[in-house]
């Protein structure tokens, strides 16, 4: 029968040598090789000592933005939480009082605002919905727990810290993003 | 005259028993955290070193699981039979570090203690005898598991022990011509005189050493365990420390090989090119225990290397190797000493 190809390859059935079906110099030889294995560099990284580095566009946990008088961003308009493919979010608006200026940019403000972190799938969807910068993906993981409910995180936790009170804590929770003005 | 007992020897082989078996635990506890780290090492990773200071806790830990398990015994089991397989295993595999000299005497107390349990006078044929019983350990678990994979596992896994068995009697018989006692201690005694066994025993080394990896079910041998992933395997029913018996039965087995191995060819507690006599005896003993733990993990190593290289024997070519290349070569191998012995006399 002719090959139907020209790269068809012959396998030779020759029957073993007398040292080949001795097996011992075949077994020395990888023996040796694995040997050479004992030298060689190891690619594991020992964490959490050290860490592999994230991409700069690595999706983590995610942050609630203010800008740099430390007003909060967000004004619950619920475009993340449309936008969100597995509703992990949820989000209840409030009024902003005459005393509360310094605290929200705008007059509607979000007063409760959850996200389910066992639902929610990183994908990013609400940080490039959100019109106001007010919510982004940083490089955190979110942390092992023992309880459901302790994955449902309140805005308190994802609030980035205040650039005033805390001005190291917010630069290092910025990472490396610009802090881009709003439209209005 | 009435039975007099001399209370100094029965403290002192108490003692040396417990000694003996709490180091052979503790030793086959680790080598499972040495074949871990080991296994690591050779595949370009790190073993486990999360487990207290370089992983060093780690055997606790396993140790510690297998206890908090929860015990299965199958409804349609042989009980007694299901719980005696594992213990029968454990046993044999203990047995035999009772004649194995460990070390030249030490002077404690006035008295000169010699750091055997036992020195019977027929070794070697002993070991041999316990570990024949070995086989019943791993047949009666197979058969108390009252299920047709655990039987085949068994079945194999005895057929495989009993067909290396021949070889290794018959190399050993080799051994025996050139040194003409079955004694260990006199096997030793000889070596510390003399050139080490191995000179004068090459081929029988190797033929022991394939039928040690064989008798301990060690790759490329371990079909009786490769059958936990293909089928079942003696152990499938096994849950807790039923089943931590009968792994941990394997490495004691592994040890003592490794030991008997050390004893028969390498000169047991002998330091190659150094004269114990110029020292005093118990600093000569302490030494030779390290220079045979020395060989002894130089030997656990190389089951360990051996089990990361090659793959498993398929059954046939398994018996085929034990049954047609084996036991020619070690009849030939007794031949050409017997040969050799006339001859040089």
């Amino acid at each position: 029968m002719q090959a139907l190809t020209s790269k068809a390859k012959q396998v030779s059935r020759k029957p073993m040598s007398f040292t080949e079906r001795m097996y011992l110099p075949a077994i020395f030889k990888g023996m040796m090789i694995t040997f050479s294995h004992i030298f060689k560099k190891k690619p594991t990284i020992n964490y959490p000592e050290k860490q592999r580095p994230f991409s700069p566009v690595f999706r983590g946990m995610q942050i609630l933005n203010r800008d740099e008088e430390g007003r909060e961003n967000c004004t619950a308009c619920g475009l993340c939480a449309v936008a969100c493919p597995a509703e992990a979010i949820t989000m209840e608006a409030a009024e902003r009082q005459p005393g509360e200026e310094n605290l929200y940019r705008e007059e509607k403000y979000a007063a409760k605002y959850e996200i389910n972190m066992l639902r929610c799938i990183f994908c990013g969807l609400c940080e490039e919905a959100c019109p106001k910068d007010a919510i982004y993906l940083s490089e955190t993981f979110a942390p092992a727990d023992y309880q459901r409910k302790q994955f449902v995180y309140a805005k308190n936790e994802l609030l980035i810290p205040h650039p005033k009170e805390n001005p190291e804590a917010y630069k290092k929770a910025l990472g490396n993003r610009s802090n881009k003005s709003t439209v209005n | 005259m009435l039975l007099a007992i001399d209370l100094g020897l029965v403290i002192e082989k108490l003692i040396l028993i417990v000694v003996v078996i709490s180091a052979s635990l503790v030793i086959a506890m680790y080598t499972t955290f040495a074949e871990r780290k080991v296994a690591a090492i050779l595949q370009d990773r790190r073993g486990p070193n999360r487990a207290g200071p370089f992983g060093l806790l780690q055997p606790l830990a396993d140790g510690l699981k297998l206890f908090f398990k929860e015990e299965i015994i199958p409804d349609f089991s042989n009980k007694f039979l299901f719980i005696l397989g594992p213990a029968l295993a454990m046993l044999t595999a203990m047995m035999t570090s009772a004649i194995i000299p460990w070390g030249d005497k030490v002077e404690l107390f006035g008295r000169e203690i010699s750091l055997q349990i036992t020195d019977v006078n027929v070794g070697i044929l002993y070991v041999f005898g316990v570990v024949s019983l070995g086989v019943y350990g791993i047949m009666i678990g197979s058969w108390a598991s009252n299920n047709k994979f655990s039987l085949m596992g068994g079945l194999r896994a005895a057929s495989q022990i009993i067909s290396y068995e021949l070889a290794m009697g018959i190399s050993i018989i080799a051994l025996l011509m050139v040194t003409g006692t079955l004694s260990l201690k006199e096997m030793v005694v000889q070596q510390q005189a003399g050139y080490w066994n191995i000179v004068k025993q090459p081929l029988g080394f190797l033929i022991f050493l394939i039928c040690a990896f064989a008798e301990c079910n060690r790759t490329p041998f371990d079909l009786p365990e490769a059958e936990n992933e293909l089928i079942g395997g003696y152990h499938t029913e096994y849950s807790s420390m039923k089943l931590g018996f009968f792994l941990f039965a394997e490495y004691i087995n592994m040890f003592v090989s490794s030991v008997i191995m050390a004893t028969l060819f390498f000169g047991g507690y002998d330091i190659p090119f150094f004269n114990e006599a110029t020292l005093s005896p118990n600093i000569a003993a302490i030494l030779g225990i390290v220079a045979l733990m020395a060989k002894v993990v130089f030997f656990i190593f190389l089951f360990m290397w051996v089990r990361w290289t090659i793959p498993r024997f398929r059954y046939d070519q398994l018996m085929h190797l034990g049954w047609r290349i084996l036991i020619p070569l070690a009849l030939f191998n007794m031949l050409a000493t017997g040969a050799s012995i006339l001859y040089f006399q």
